[in-house]
């Protein structure tokens, strides 16, 4: 039989504000254990929350940037359920009057299509804290950190329009991009800033009524994710092709070990019996303040990658990987500043500096390299001091801390040679030490003779340790044998 | 001395007729003396109470004290005192000791009262009668084989027995003003939001609100002077500027409109009750306010609809009780639920457990819209009722409670009979209107009360009517045999 | 209207509230008890009547981004006996 798969994802954005949803104290990543959680937090007596507005701002902003609907009042609920995680026994999120409505994504496909996923709504909440299974405690315990519990929270769900693991990963890499040009988002997924939840079902191709779906939920990687639902999708098709019925039910992927598993104590009967919190009122967005957020709303990457192709002339799929992320636009406008060759950085920066970051699990914020490093290597590449292939040992000399391009180029004597006598008596060592390659390509027909000069090049530029400028050496090379063509008496 | 009211204790402090620790020493001399046979508080907090009673004399020397300067006063264990273990009356906070205080606790300390302890409540607020609290019964002073009313029965009896000039009370279903009118002393319910319910311990967040338990009306409005303000750290208090609620009090009540509900004198009121309203009512009347028939049709609802809302609130604010991070946690658990399972058990008493229960159950999938749902319906009616009602009149006026102070154990086993003592006092809650109650009569030796529902924000009106009806009447400086 | 004693006993689950069997007829009969008085709110007519969750008719204030809170962990958790290395313990959590 032929399967269809149909995934949705909520997402869960740290939002990047200093304080608690509801609280004062500091959202700061990595604070020792406890020591951000206030009265509040805790759900000491008699304590009561307050509505962060930089939290309604940044869902807001994020309504807006998706052309959501936006009501003009949306309602703060508790949802009950113990964890020693959940200081209050509730979660406060919102459920029937979320702030923002139905709004939309677009994404591109493999196959170069526009795709529109659509956004069932975002709703704020608070996160919970976490629990610690392991550490320097009895096994018999588990260990509870409170400093995230009441971080704020937009919880996005889609509506279950994307059909494969890869249309999923595009769109969640889409959402990462979106959130921090926002600057509502640090988007640092290894901090669990972005999770994910995905929803898989599978169903006959064709089929107008959706399987039994499964959750699994917090992924915190795209490459967990794309992995996840792979696996999920398989494991479904393989349990309905053998006859089987698809439980619904929660699942957790552990993307060390590869394995999923069912979270068999979730599964009790949950009744989450929300209700309107009376600690808190419902939450007016006026209309000013819309306008407001509007007018400060900074550049989205669908805008910047336009902006890119027509200031820079980039192809669309350069400008599209240098626009998803904020901090990659700038840093790639000022290499382009610097070395006056947008092309050059953009090839720099989508090849090399990419590739490297991703290999070693790095942030922009630390790369070894910086925009001016970067911009004055493609300017001596373009001045002609360095070739190509020197600037990458160039750039892997600057990764590994060795300093700075120029003091490097200096101190290891990687100028190119570009002194036309020196090269001639290159050249000419060369064509004299292999008399049998002259020959050959001197019997070579003319319009086949072009493939021959690859041996002799090599051979220059071992000679001159790869410093020869390889244009000059190739004018040269044809010249001499030019001469020898017309000395063989031809 | 105990006998001076707060207006009357403050001019004695300016004056210089007495010293503020030596007000603080005789109260604490009385609550030594009677404490052991009302058992209206459970803290006493002798030592910053003279640390506090010097720095306010130090004040009023300098003449910066104002009304309540120096004037010792009881707080409710339901408000967190910080440094002062905090019990809202369970096992569950026993050994709970808050690291900082409520607003009203700031509010009145910052006026320069003067602590002298907790008083002894209804475990988490719940009960009409004060049998609930896990430190026992509180006996009412008027007679001790009497419940004080509840859940403020501490406050009520102890500013009854004179063991304080005040307390701070809150009121969810009557929680003030009932146990005010079993004990004979005036008590104020203000306007949902007038008070920060900041460090109050909840109960259900949309009916609690704090206020005065005092002598008379006129303390009642001293202490809510500097109790009410807006306070930033709680959403539903409101920002308002509050009146000075001294000022209108000696105004005439000629024209003023009262209204008279008829639900309010139905089958169920006993009758020596309802004679001490009709004669209260009358006396107003002879002093120029006009009484005017009304009706609040959805009466009869508002105890339905309150023990689904005060319920489901309840379930979700007593679910922090969790034994992790504080308060009670049961010993040895096998595991994660059965400490969960246990510690809840054990720290809370049986009728805190039924609320909870209930709550759970009117909120869960399924039961949602024909309880919690429609009870929120039902509010609406019944604040609308209201509103309808005080198109016509300023006031409105009937019993606080159907008789008079019941014995202990008489409710028996059945929870229904105890929440019917509440059956006038639920319904301000509901539509978050300010209501009072003040001493109207004797009933066989004991007092009942007659409730004063103001409009919202409109707490001057009741007091300035209950201050004239007090001009005129005695019943609020009768005490209880036993005091001196 | 009644629960009987297993509907009792999921709403305790619901509630992690421990009963033990010996009290369940009378918590059951008590809380039937309550609810024959809330069912007298289906007698009411509330067609199209708006549903009031608050008494007041205002909205949320809403609070500035600032850090207000400073760290009173050591007073915090001297509320609890359960603390290792600044952390609540709790029996082991199964997910």
């Amino acid at each position: 039989m032929q399967w269809e798969t149909v995934i949705g994802l909520e997402i869960h954005v740290q939002l990047a504000t200093a304080t608690k949803i509801f609280s004062g104290a500091s959202t700061r990543f990595g604070a020792p254990a406890n020591s951000q959680a206030c009265a509040i937090d805790l759900a000491m007596p008699g304590t009561l929350p307050v509505l962060n507005s930089q939290a309604v701002d940044f869902a807001l902003m994020f309504g807006l940037a998706i052309d959501a609907d936006i009501p003009e009042v949306s309602v703060f609920e508790r949802k009950n359920y113990f964890y020693p995680d959940l200081p209050k026994g509730y979660q406060t999120t919102q459920l029937e009057k979320p702030i923002v409505g139905a709004g939309r994504v677009t994404i591109e496909t493999p196959n170069g299509d526009n795709k529109v996923v659509r956004i069932h709504h975002a709703h704020l909440e608070e996160d919970a804290g976490k629990s610690l299974h392991e550490g320097n405690f009895s096994s018999q315990h588990s260990a509870i950190d409170l400093n995230r519990a009441g971080t704020p929270l937009i919880e996005i769900v889609t509506e279950p329009d994307l059909s494969n693991a890869i249309e999923a990963v595009t769109f969640a890499k889409k959402l990462h991009a979106l959130v921090t040009s926002l600057g509502i988002c640090d988007g640092r997924m290894a901090e669990g800033s972005l999770r994910f939840d995905v929803n898989v079902s599978v169903r006959p191709r064709g089929s107008e009524t959706l399987g039994t779906r499964t959750e699994t939920k917090n992924l915190n990687s795209f490459k967990f994710m794309e992995e996840a639902i792979i696996r999920e999708v398989d494991r479904q098709i393989d349990v309905l092709e053998d006859g089987g019925k698809i439980v619904q039910e929660t699942r957790l992927y552990n993307g060390d070990t590869k394995i999923a598993r069912s979270m068999r104590s979730k599964e009790e009967a949950n009744d989450y019996r929300y209700f309107a919190c009376p600690d808190l009122l419902p939450v007016l967005v006026t209309e000013e303040r819309l306008q407001r957020l509007r007018k400060s709303l900074p550049e989205l990457p669908e805008a910047r990658t336009t902006r890119l192709v027509e200031q820079f002339a980039l192809s669309q799929q350069d400008a599209q990987i240098l626009a998803n992320d904020i901090d990659l636009t700038s840093y790639f406008e000022s290499v382009a500043k610097q070395c006056d060759n947008p092309q050059a950085a953009a090839n720099w920066i989508t090849g090399e500096l990419i590739g490297r970051l991703n290999s070693e699990d790095l942030e922009l914020d630390n790369s070894p390299i910086d925009a001016g490093q970067l911009g004055i290597l493609i300017q001596r590449i373009s001045d002609q001091t360095i070739s190509g292939k020197m600037a990458k040992q160039v750039f892997d000399s600057i990764w590994s801390g060795a300093g700075e391009v120029d003091q490097i180029i200096r101190q290891r004597g990687l100028q190119q040679v570009s002194d036309s006598g020196a090269l001639e008596q290159m050249v000419t060592d060369v064509l004299s030490k292999n008399p049998a390659m002259v020959d050959d390509y001197l019997a070579t027909e003319e319009n086949r003779r072009k493939k021959k000069l690859g041996g002799f090049m090599g051979q220059i530029m071992q000679a001159s340790r790869g410093q020869a400028n390889p244009q000059q050496v190739n004018q040269i090379l044809l010249q001499k044998l030019a001469s020898m063509i017309e000395a063989s008496g031809e | 001395m105990y006998k001076l009211s707060i207006a009357e204790l403050g001019e004695g402090l300016r004056s210089k007729a007495f010293s503020s620790r030596e007000l603080t020493e005789y109260f604490l001399r009385r609550i030594a003396a009677l404490n052991p046979l009302y058992n209206a508080l459970i803290t006493v907090t002798e030592n910053s109470a003279l640390a506090a009673a010097t720095h306010a004399d130090k004040q009023l020397s300098s003449g910066i004290g104002g009304d309540l300067c120096g004037i010792p006063v009881l707080h409710k264990d339901i408000f967190c005192t910080q440094g002062v273990r905090t019990s809202c009356g369970s096992k569950m906070l026993d050994s709970f000791v808050p690291p900082y205080n409520a607003a009203v606790v700031e509010n009145l300390a910052s006026a320069g009262a003067i602590m002298l302890g907790k008083t002894n409540m209804d475990e988490f607020a719940m009960g009409s009668s004060n049998e609930t609290s896990f430190y026992g019964p509180v006996k009412n002073p008027w007679d001790i084989s009497r419940v004080p009313g509840g859940s403020s029965g501490g406050s009520a009896a102890a500013v009854a027995s004179r063991m304080a000039p005040a307390a701070t009370a809150t009121d969810t279903g009557g929680s003030i003003r009932q146990p005010a009118a079993l004990c004979g002393v005036s008590g104020l319910k203000p306007t949902y939001g007038r008070i920060s319910r900041w460090g109050m311990i909840a109960f259900a967040s949309s009916l609690d609100q704090a206020g005065p338990i005092a002598g008379s009306a006129e303390d009642c409005a001293i202490l809510l002077q500097a109790m009410a303000s807006y306070d930033p750290r709680d959403s539903t208090s409101v920002e308002r500027s509050v009146p000075n609620y001294r000022a209108t009090l000696n105004n005439s009540v000629a024209g003023v409109k009262i209204g008279i509900p008829k639900e309010y004198f139905l089958s169920g009121l006993n009758p020596g009750v309802e004679a001490a309203v009709m004669s209260s009512l009358s006396t107003l009347r002879d002093l120029g306010a006009e009484l005017i028939d009304i009706s609040l049709p959805n009466s009869h609802l508002s105890v339905p609809a309150y023990y689904v809302i005060a319920p489901a609130e309840a379930s979700a604010n007593l679910s922090r009780f969790d034994g992790v991070r504080y308060g009670h946690r049961c010993a040895d658990p096998e595991d994660l639920e059965d400490m969960y399972r246990r510690s809840r058990a054990e720290g809370f008493g049986e009728e805190v457990q039924r609320r909870i229960l209930i709550g759970s159950y009117c909120l869960s999938a399924g039961y949602y819209d024909a309880y919690y749902r429609k009870a929120q319906q039902v509010r609406q009616l019944i604040r609308q009722d209201f509103v309808e009602a005080f198109t016509q009149v300023d006031v409105i006026m009937g019993p606080t409670c159907p008789s008079p102070a019941f014995k202990f154990g008489a409710k028996g086993d059945d929870p229904v009979a105890m929440y019917l003592e509440d059956i006038y006092t639920i319904a301000t809650n509901l539509a978050g209107l300010p209501g009072m109650s003040i001493p109207c009569g004797l009933v066989e030796g004991n007092p009942v009360g007659l409730q004063l529902i103001g409009n919202y924000f409109d707490e001057a009106s009741i007091l300035n009517v209950a201050h004239q009806l007090q001009r005129v009447s005695n019943w609020h400086t009768q005490h209880p045999e036993g005091l001196d | 209207m009644s629960l009987d004693k297993d509907q009792i006993q999921k709403l305790a689950t619901l509630s992690r509230i421990a009963i033990d069997d010996a009290t369940l007829e009378a918590v059951s009969e008590r809380f039937s008890s309550v609810l024959d008085l809330v069912d007298k709110l289906q007698a009411a007519d509330t067609l199209g009547v708006e549903p009031m969750a608050h008494p007041l008719q205002t909205t949320q204030l809403l609070r500035d981004d600032i850090i207000s809170e400073p760290n009173h962990q050591e007073a915090f958790q001297k509320l609890s006996e359960n603390i290792h290395d600044g952390l609540y313990l709790v029996p082991k959590v199964i997910e």
